[in-house]
């Protein structure tokens, strides 16, 4: 079964890199511009892992983790958190706020395809 | 065009309106009216600039927006207050950082000499020094920590293995993150062999089973050849979220049996079990408030920033395609009605009726479709503020841009083309217009100079003007300069109106001395050039002691053209609309020789040079073909009025523009072409060109006319 | 209106060559069949001011302005005179478009790269500059033209 990803990034260049990338992968990925519309597609279609952004408008990454992880269904979807820091305690933030794994902008096209594999369980 | 190409080029265009929404950002807060969001934004448009830059390996931009991300984020913290010098800081940053990215589309790798510089301005801000260049070799190399990582997890450098035993216990949070237990041990076991031994003991009985409080701990031998630390990385993401002791075994505490490995295999069967139902639901009632109070953030942030309209986002290309068929279909109804005029039809006969609505909905497609290439002027004006500020700094002035109408929408290429000369107005503004603050002070004005800068549009053309509060042209020192370099007779008499135009004549320079601003040799003809190419008018107006204002009017669009049809030696041409005051029939007693060729006309009292277009042009007319008698009076940029001689005039129209220069280059007398109902094409003459080629000598018409490529002949 | 005319009789070798040939002016002159665009039928052109001699004028291909350029003219010859089976060889070189009037197209000759010589020493230059070579045919042989040339001189005339 095709792998869904959800990318939510108020950047349209790094959205069209994560879908560039995943879909090089053979994954399904599906955008979303900001963390409110990134809550909502993942109600509509609710992905087999989301990647987000933590700098958006309306509704930063924390949110979308509050609000996935907080949500009625699917709550325990891996969440990665892309970043552009890779001090400790940002990590440990997005881990506390229930992020299930992070990447580091930029991002290495395998590294990210690795990462998401390793979180669903896809294999190559 | 690569993938990769194509989102480095979508990169570019984003990081365009990153910097535009950066600017608008920044000038709110130098307004004081900034909210938290505004700051937000500014810092959001910066990090989203790094972000792609990063992604492009575009080090240089990554390591300073990366500093420049740093102060905003202490201004959006509140840690940093804003004041003038901030503001000032910020405000050239953003300068720097556009120039950065401009330097990065280029692909022009040299280091920019300034960065340094502007560098230090922000470190400044964030009141410390950091170790010179750490901060840009941590993000420049930062990145790559998790490739190592994932690296380490394929075929293992060929050290000799090692085993490790590992003790893995998850606490609920690692189910709430989204993590499974089988995952990571299925990536575990990608490291070498693996196997893991359930321990069940805390394992409670059915009833008393709490889904929330997982029990199951896991025992996990690995042989390997990996590093420690590749094993450990295994378990990054999870940190904190389990209990976790990873031992490497001596070597005399072998590798698990064969015998384990089935019960691996058992346990990884099982595993899957509780994690699928795992449903982990801590406070039910927990999930809806947060998505409410999302939702509400959403809806009052929309009402504050009035979010975007939806857009789409379209390749320029189709945009010309369908622009181009339009004409077509323009070309293609002129054709028609045409046809339908020479049967002679009763006016209220059917076909003539749907003919009329066939041009009424013609037109209305191609408003619509002239509609998608319009741009608001607004980014134009944004970049504008910029050249003030380093105009000001540059002369030791004072100076303000204040905007109006940025919502005007110009054709797209209107807008990129204006660039230049509003750059040129901009600075010439301040430098030349505004007055020095002591000369402002000693003036009783404002120290503070003010340039305004509007859009607006009249009557199918828009108006653009840059106005300065300074001091207004010195007429006196333009005519001696004009005289100095024999631009005009010494002996002239010229009225203020015609001193002010003096300026526009190449090679006019006020300024004594070449600043470093206005000079390089760049004049205001350079910019009526600019201005007369896409089928504009530069004005000039100045009050002594209360400023100079420049009106430059364009048409909204470069694809159509109200046009007069006629005819010059039997060939069909269109002069435009605009340059037309009035359409003659002199008799032969208004008409008047002067020297052996040259004619003049003279219209309500005054004499005003009669130009045989045929002749200009380089045509001959058949032998018996009659002396034309139709005059078109008119009005040219160099040259005053000019009576145009051609053969016939047949009507007035609108025509689609077509470039020569696409497929051949510039035509000396000849602004473009265009198709004619027929589908022959018809050259589009430019008048002021016409007019100025008059002036010079008739054995090598056009030795002085200089051919810019891509525009029309304009200053000879 | 790709008559009979243009059909190619030899097979495709990968290292072989395309030209279209087309008469004008007496001689023969060829064009890699990749600048080719199309072949059209002659129809009248606007004729533009203080254009070079070889440049006719301007036609207009389905809403595009094309300058179109005797051949003949270009290589020195006289006028390729008025006739309606003349034919206009469209072709296109980097972004531009131009049209060439020619008498006649006679066929399409594939030819081994190394077939192509090095042009003789001519006396005119500008016929030279715009020459890549000659291929010898069964009766004389083919002068390939430079399109790229042939549309840089004339706009370098016009200034």
């Amino acid at each position: 079964m095709t792998i869904k990803v959800l990318a939510i990034d108020d950047s349209r260049t790094i959205r069209s890199l994560v879908q560039k990338v995943m879909g090089d992968a053979g994954f399904d990925c599906a955008l979303a511009d900001d963390g409110v519309q990134g809550v909502a597609r993942f109600h509509e279609d609710p992905p087999d892992v989301v990647i987000t952004d933590i700098n958006m408008p309306n509704m930063d990454g924390y949110g979308v983790i509050a609000a996935i992880r907080g949500g009625a269904i699917h709550r325990n979807v891996p969440i990665l958190v892309l970043t552009t820091e890779s001090a400790p305690h940002l990590k440990a933030k997005a881990r506390e706020a229930g992020a299930t794994g992070w990447i580091v902008k930029p991002f290495d096209d395998a590294a990210i395809v690795s990462v998401v594999r390793r979180v669903t369980g896809a294999r190559a | 065009m690569s993938v990769q190409n194509s989102i480095r080029d979508m990169f570019f265009e984003e990081s365009e309106e990153l910097l535009e929404s950066l600017a608008e950002g920044l000038a709110l807060m130098h307004s004081g009216s900034h909210n938290d969001e505004t700051v937000n934004a500014v810092f959001r448009a910066v990090h989203s600039i790094k972000g792609g830059a990063g992604a492009f390996k575009l080090s240089a931009l990554v390591a300073f927006a990366h500093r420049f991300e740093n102060v905003l984020d202490e201004v959006r913290g509140h840690r940093l207050g804003i004041d003038a010098e901030i503001l000032r800081t910020l405000q050239r940053s953003a300068d720097h950082l556009a120039d950065l990215v401009e330097a990065a589309r280029n692909r022009d790798e040299g280091e920019n000499p300034q960065t340094a510089e502007f560098l230090a301005a922000l470190n400044v801000c964030l009141g410390s020094t950091p170790e010179p260049g750490a901060a840009d070799v941590d993000e420049t190399f930062g990145f790559a920590a998790i490739t190592v990582d994932l690296d380490d997890l394929g075929p293992a450098e060929a050290t000799e293995g090692q085993s490790y035993t590992i003790t893995f216990c998850p606490h609920p949070g690692l189910y709430i993150n989204g993590h499974d237990p089988a995952l990571l041990m299925a990536t575990l076991a990608e490291l070498g062999a693996m196997t893991a031994t359930p321990d069940l003991s805390k394992l409670p009985d059915l009833a008393a089973f709490d889904a929330g409080k997982p029990s199951l701990a896991w025992t996990i031998q690995l042989a390997t050849e990996a590093e420690e630390s590749a094993v450990r990385d295994v378990f990054e993401f999870v940190e904190g979220l389990c209990d976790l002791s990873i031992v490497q075994n001596t070597a005399t505490q072998p590798a698990d049996t064969e015998e384990k490995v089935e019960s691996a295999v058992a346990v990884a069967i099982k595993v899957e079990a509780p994690i699928a139902e795992v449903p982990l639901q801590p406070e039910e009632a927990k999930g809806q408030p947060v998505l409410a109070k999302s939702d509400a953030e959403v809806d009052a942030g929309n009402a504050e920033r009035s979010g975007p309209k939806p857009t789409l986002r379209v390749d320029l290309d189709r945009v010309d395609r369908l622009i181009n068929a339009v004409g077509e279909l323009i070309i293609n109804q002129s054709m028609i009605a045409q046809r339908v005029q020479e049967l002679h039809l009763a006016t209220d006969a059917d076909v003539v009726n749907h003919v009329e609505d066939y041009r009424l909905l013609a037109r209305d497609i191609q408003e619509a479709v002239m509609a998608i290439r319009a741009q608001p002027v607004k980014p134009l004006f944004q970049r504008m503020s910029r050249i003030v500020r380093e105009a000001a700094d540059s002369t030791g002035k004072s100076a303000r841009l204040v905007t109006y109408g940025e919502g005007s929408e110009v054709d797209k290429t209107v807008v990129e083309r204006l660039a230049d000369p509003l750059t040129h107005m901009i600075r010439n503004a301040v430098d030349h217009g505004l007055e020095t603050p002591e000369g402002r002070i000693a003036a009783g004005k404002d120290p503070v100079g003010t340039i305004y800068l509007s859009a607006a549009h009249r009557s199918g053309a828009v108006i653009i003007t840059i106005r300065d509060d300074g001091a207004g042209l010195n007429r006196r020192k333009i005519l001696e300069i004009a005289r100095k370099k024999n631009l005009v007779p010494a002996d002239a008499e010229l009225s203020d109106a015609e001193i002010d135009a003096l300026l526009f004549l190449p090679g006019f320079s006020t300024a004594s001395t070449i600043s470093n601003l206005s000079g390089r040799g760049v004049g205001l003809d350079v910019v009526r050039n600019a201005v007369t190419a896409l089928g504009g008018r530069v004005a000039i107006a100045s009050t002594v002691g209360q400023g100079t204002e420049f009106t430059i009017s364009l048409p909204l669009t470069l694809a159509v053209l109200d046009g007069m049809v006629v005819s010059v030696a039997g060939q069909v041409m269109v002069i435009p609309i605009t340059a037309i005051l009035e359409t003659i029939r002199p008799g032969l007693d208004e008409m008047h020789m002067v020297g052996t060729s040259d004619r003049i006309i003279s219209v309500r009292g005054k004499f005003i040079p009669m130009i045989d277009v045929a002749r200009g042009l380089g045509f001959t007319r058949p032998p018996n073909h009659p002396e034309p008698r139709t005059l078109l009076l008119v009005e040219t940029e160099n040259q005053g009025q000019c009576a145009l001689i051609v053969d016939r005039v047949f009507d007035q129209r609108q025509v689609v523009i077509k470039g020569l220069d696409t497929n051949y280059g510039a035509v000396p007398g000849v602004s473009a072409a265009t198709v004619l109902g027929d589908g022959q094409i018809a050259l589009i003459l430019d008048p002021d060109a016409i007019a100025n080629n008059r002036v010079l000598s008739a054995a090598n018409p056009w030795a002085g006319a200089k051919l810019n490529e891509g525009k029309s002949l304009a200053v000879a | 209106m790709k008559g009979k005319a243009l059909q190619s009789h030899e097979t495709n070798a990968a290292s072989d060559v395309e030209f279209v040939t087309f008469f004008t002016g007496g001689q023969s002159f060829s064009i890699d069949i990749r600048q080719v665009r199309e072949i059209r039928r002659w129809s009248a052109v606007t004729p533009l001011p203080h254009a070079p001699a070889e440049v006719l004028g301007v036609m207009n291909l389905r809403g595009s302005v094309i300058p179109i350029f005797d051949l003949a003219v270009r290589f020195g010859l006289s006028p390729t005179p008025d006739n309606p089976r003349n034919v206009v060889v469209i072709a296109a070189h980097e972004t531009q478009t131009v049209g060439l009037l020619v008498e006649s197209v006679s066929e399409i000759l594939s030819v081994s790269r190394d077939r192509i010589q090095e042009t003789p020493d001519l006396r005119s230059d500008n016929s030279r500059q715009s020459i890549i070579g000659v291929i010898p045919v069964e009766d004389g042989m083919t002068r390939v033209i430079d399109l790229g040339a042939v549309i840089q001189s004339g706009r370098k005339t016009l200034q």
